[in-house]
């Protein structure tokens, strides 16, 4: 469904040209969880910004559906960092930004988010302010938000870095709930790789820039155990430990 | 729920309001003392009461504006001058920088332009507006937007581009055109930064309104304290900066309040 197909990244600048991405090759099955993990630096976000069509590959192209990225945007999700919620909007406006940019804010539409948010847990808040939302909250909206202009694919831009580690457990766990239950197809950038073993049914490992696909690792056996059963199941830290060796390497 | 309340909350409560009561009370009695002892060093004769007024001679100067229909001629050009100027000077400042936004190759061109005109003392130009535009309100108006119009593009324009980078790549991968992005994020994102640009630039204005009525005026609180001093009537001088003083910040409150009313309206509508 989703292919990187030797995609290759310069940044030019008056001081020279840095090297990015080399060469990266891998595929993404339709209802498949991704995880793309490397050390910093390596160009994950990079990836994920051609990904979503913002930033031009210099060589290569990622195709969606056989289209390339940057003419599938409306079909792709990003999920961001922090949650980026707009403060000075309610929840409701929040979640319906996309719907309200692509002019997409008609009745059916709606609807989908309104169950969305039902089914959440979030209903009681919409017309509550980001700010009186605890961070666990704000996260699940942002995840709505991206689901509610029904994206073939999320992609997540190391959307719990900036949780403390509690939560970032419990909204792990959530997340990846809602991205099952809604059987979507996921791209998480990631350098947690407890966090990309405990969701993903593939690893992609990147090397230091520029960035190279090192290995792939594939987590089928897994599939089905939510992340808290991952993180206790007796494979977990094999395969932490030989991801761990290879980003160990690639530093 | 009064009854609910603890011993310590009561008292930290009541201690709380004895607190703002005695500060009050302190504000009252340093501004009636001020007056008081300059009323009464004027009348004892330790100060020379044609050169420094008193409250009194100040009072009835005022008194004499007001049955002469004078005082709101004045304080009426002054106030009109500053209000069209602030308004204008800030509306301008942020369409200005909004362009400056859309462009940024336009803004690199004409950042050293910005960059002199902002360090230029505006003031100056004084002169060069009464050639120009006539020695009439226009003048004054263009001085105020001199001295306020740089400082708005520069504070909005710095806004604009603070404005949050998760933010605005969230919106770009949405497929937000650089309209929408204008008004749905970078707007809405720097409603601060414009109150702060209203707020400075009453106190601009108000520089330029008293600048340009020294320069050139038939009425206003400059020209009362311009033609003051050359007839040495420092009754008339004192009294029209009291009265400065005191539009001046009636004016800097009515924009506060005007801020806290948006901002509850924004939350309420929510």
């Amino acid at each position: 469904m989703v292919q990187f197909d030797h995609v290759q990244k310069r940044y030019q600048s008056p001081n020279g040209e840095i090297s990015a991405l080399e060469d990266v090759t891998f595929s993404v099955v339709e209802g498949d969880f991704v995880s793309i993990v490397g050390p910093s630096g390596c160009g994950k976000s990079t990836l994920l910004s051609i990904a979503v069509g913002l930033e031009q590959p210099s060589g290569g192209q990622v195709y969606m559906d056989g289209l390339p990225a940057s003419q599938a945007v409306s079909r792709i999700g990003y999920m961001p960092q922090r949650d980026e919620l707009f403060p000075w909007r309610t929840i409701w406006s929040n979640v319906t930004l996309g719907l309200e940019i692509r002019g997409q804010k008609d009745e059916a539409h709606t609807r989908r988010v309104e169950e969305l948010l039902e089914r959440y847990g979030l209903m009681g808040f919409r017309s509550k302010l980001p700010g009186q939302l605890s961070g666990g909250m704000r996260q699940r909206c942002a995840l709505i938000r991206t689901l509610a202009t029904d994206p073939g694919l999320l992609l997540l831009d190391e959307p719990f870095s900036a949780l403390d580690y509690q939560t970032r457990l419990s909204v792990s766990h959530d997340i990846h709930a809602m991205i099952r239950q809604e059987k979507k197809t996921a791209i998480l950038v990631t350098h947690d790789i407890s966090e990309s073993i405990s969701m993903s049914d593939q690893v992609v490992v990147l090397s230091a820039r520029p960035g190279r696909v090192k290995s792939i690792h594939d987590l089928t056996e897994l599939r089905g155990l939510s992340p808290m059963e991952r993180r206790e199941h007796p494979q977990f830290s094999r395969y932490f430990n030989a991801i761990w060796k290879e980003l160990e390497l690639s530093a | 729920m009064p009854e609910q309340l603890s011993p310590e909350r009561r008292s930290y409560l009541s201690h709380l309001r004895r607190d703002t009561r005695l500060v009050h009370l302190a504000q009252v009695l340093l501004l009636v003392g001020f007056f008081a002892l300059w009323e009464a060093a004027s009348r004892a004769g330790w100060i020379d009461s044609f050169l420094l007024s008193s409250p009194s001679r100040m009072a009835s100067t005022l008194a004499g504006l007001w049955r002469s229909g004078e005082l709101w001629l004045h304080l009426g050009t002054s106030c009109l001058e500053t209000v069209v100027g602030f308004l204008l000077g800030t509306a301008t400042g942020t369409v200005i920088a909004v362009a400056l936004w859309l462009s940024p190759r336009l803004y690199r061109v004409l950042d050293p332009y910005l960059v002199v005109l902002s360090a230029l003392p505006k003031t100056a130009l004084g002169p060069v507006f009464i050639v120009w535009i006539g020695a009439g309100p226009e003048s004054i108006i263009a001085m105020t937007l001199a001295i306020s119009l740089v400082v708005t593009i520069l504070e909005m324009h710095n806004g604009f581009l603070a404005t949050d980078a998760g933010k605005l790549r969230l919106i770009e991968t949405m497929g937000a055109s650089r309209r929408q992005v204008l008004f749905k994020l970078v707007l809405p994102a720097n409603f601060a930064t414009f109150i702060n640009a209203l707020k400075v630039n009453v106190g601009l204005s108000w520089v330029g309104v008293i600048m340009g009525e020294f320069l050139v005026s038939r009425a206003g609180l400059g020209y009362l304290i311009v033609y003051g001093s050359q007839v040495f009537q420092m009754d008339l001088v004192m009294a029209s900066v009291l009265l400065l003083a005191i539009v001046a910040a009636a004016m800097y409150q009515l924009i506060r309040l005007l801020e806290m009313a948006i901002k509850k309206h924004m939350e309420g509508s929510q």
